[in-house]
């Protein structure tokens, strides 16, 4: 446990350092970061500017669930992206050769490699969003603690959707844009759950989990929804970290390096 | 000169659709991964129940999936390509070439249409057994119409991205000036919400840009409702004209400072 920490520390310091040449470029994200804020606002506005409103869910609670799903999208960008979309670089050019090889997780290596800190202005974004309407609320830090529990479990269940669709390279090559058929996919989690109709809440609950990812955390962030939601999200989120895992394992028996 | 043309864009087009076909997995998923303007359908359609809006559900339902089709039909990705190009010196081979690299970049995504036109209408199909109150057929006039404002918003939106990959001659990252072009292009086009729902004075101002008649404007005549068609067609005339022009210098300026790396 004590190398992994150690190793990741470099990781992350390496990547940093690295990525800290293009400074321009923080300007740059930084500005895209707050366009893609003022359009997302945009678009609940046009919800909400007739006095219609998403079943039990009021303005104020409608930027909690687009302030967590702005947050998550931080998240993508500075560890999943940068890491994951780039399996199928390691397949093909058999690179992945040299990563099987370490005395380390394959798994934990293709995942934390580097770290890209442009997703952070998303996060802070999104965070101010959260504060905004959590105050015009009136929460309190121990709702904002409760909520962190199933972001947390939340993320986990989408490193894991990810990292399995990642994995899916090893056979299909040239498929790695499967990953950004699940990116359109969770734009779904812009919006509470409620607001759509019983065939999209069914699809974007079971099939693709985007419920668990912003709405029950904000519903827990409200105080609703109950245990049950929670309990359902850490399943999720338990199981598919093991299937993620087991996955991988499976496929890697059928990995048989680049031309050879 | 005319066969000459002719015969470059049959050759050119037989060949990138080949190649297109090829890796019809990808294709899919390229498709799948434009599912935006179906999950807004969704949203729109279960607010408009309660008559809050002055659109109908069914009408929101046809908007929608016209807007899918539009997008499909537009799909541009010419800067990524161009991009490595430049900074990976391989545009230098294009140049001796007797033609313009634009047009290879041009043709095959013309030829990738084409081979990703049914996947795309099998998608249309999925969500019309979903919603099968919606089901409609554009008119003749309209369809015709539609189908030249199809081609034409390709063409500009083409046109406004190959402009930006030309900045690619000066920074290593011309991706990030149509990442935030995107970002307008998302949420002014119509694929959030049709214009009609828009706040009047936002309306007035967005119909100035040249992002409506990219999305809203062939949408709505797929749909048979059509406004202001002429004021449309000019309005797309006239953004072309500009970003021809600018894209024309902007060569020209471009080659002057292209050294070739790594070449």
């Amino acid at each position: 446990m004590e190398r992994y920490l150690k190793v990741l520390r470099l990781f992350w310091g390496t990547a940093i350092a690295a990525e800290l040449e293009y400074r321009l470029n923080f300007i740059v994200t930084a500005l895209i970061s707050l366009g893609g804020l003022a359009g997302s606002l945009f678009g609940l506005f046009l919800f909400y500017r007739t006095g219609y409103e998403f079943e039990g869910w009021s303005w104020e609670a409608a930027l909690l669930v687009l302030g967590l799903f702005t947050v998550l999208q931080g998240f993508s960008a500075t560890v999943l992206i940068p890491n994951l979309n780039k399996i199928v670089n390691q397949v093909q050019q058999g690179t992945l050769d040299f990563v099987l090889l370490k005395p380390i997780s394959s798994q934990f290596w293709l995942s934390t490699r580097v770290i890209s800190p442009w997703g952070l202005p998303d996060v802070v974004f999104g965070l101010v969003m959260i504060g905004y309407g959590g105050s015009r609320l009136g929460l309190g830090w121990a709702d904002y603690a409760l909520a962190l529990v199933p972001l947390v479990l939340g993320a986990i269940s989408l490193y894991s959707l990810w990292f399995m669709l990642g994995a899916t390279s090893i056979w299909f090559v040239k498929i790695y844009n499967v990953t950004e058929v699940l990116r359109g996919l969770l734009e779904a989690g812009r919006f509470p759950i409620a607001a759509y109709p019983v065939a999209y809440r069914v699809f974007f609950t079971f099939v693709v989990p985007v419920a668990f990812l912003t709405t029950v955390p904000a519903q827990t962030m409200l105080g609703q929804g109950g245990r049950g939601w929670l309990l359902a999200s850490a399943l999720l989120a338990v199981t598919l970290l093991v299937a993620a895992n087991r996955f991988w394992r499976f496929a890697l028996r059928f990995y048989t390096s680049a031309s050879s | 000169m005319l066969k000459r043309a002719l015969k470059i864009s049959r050759v050119m087009l037989s060949v990138y659709y080949a190649y297109m076909v090829e890796y019809r997995a990808e294709l899919v998923f390229w498709v799948l991964s434009g599912t935006f303007p179906l999950i807004l359908m969704g949203l729109w359609v279960e607010a408009a129940q309660g008559d809050q809006f002055n659109l109908s559900p069914t009408e929101l339902v046809q908007y929608f999936l016209a807007v899918f089709l539009v997008r499909q039909f537009t799909v541009v990705w010419v800067i990524w390509e161009f991009e490595r190009e430049v900074v990976e010196g391989k545009l230098s081979p294009y140049l001796l070439q007797p033609i313009d690299p634009a047009w290879r970049h041009f043709f095959s995504h013309v030829a990738e249409r084409f081979a990703r036109l049914p996947f795309a209408f099998l998608l249309v199909g999925l969500f019309l057994l979903l919603y099968p109150y919606a089901a409609w057929l554009p008119r003749l006039d309209n369809l015709l119409l539609g189908l030249l404002a199809i081609a034409m918003a390709f063409c500009l939106r083409f046109l406004m991205q190959y402009t930006f990959a030309l900045a690619a001659f000066w920074t290593e990252r011309a991706s990030a000036l149509e990442q935030f072009w995107f970002l307008l292009y998302t949420f002014l086009s119509g694929m959030i919400a049709p214009l009609a729902l828009f706040p009047d004075a936002v309306r007035a101002v967005v119909l100035w840009t040249p992002f409506p008649y990219l999305i809203y404007f062939p949408a709505s005549l797929l749909i048979n409702r059509p406004e202001n068609v002429a004021q449309g067609f000019a309005a797309m005339i006239f953004w072309s004209a500009l970003f021809w022009g600018l894209n024309r210098w902007l060569w020209r300026q471009g080659l002057k400072q292209y050294s070739g790396m790594g070449a």
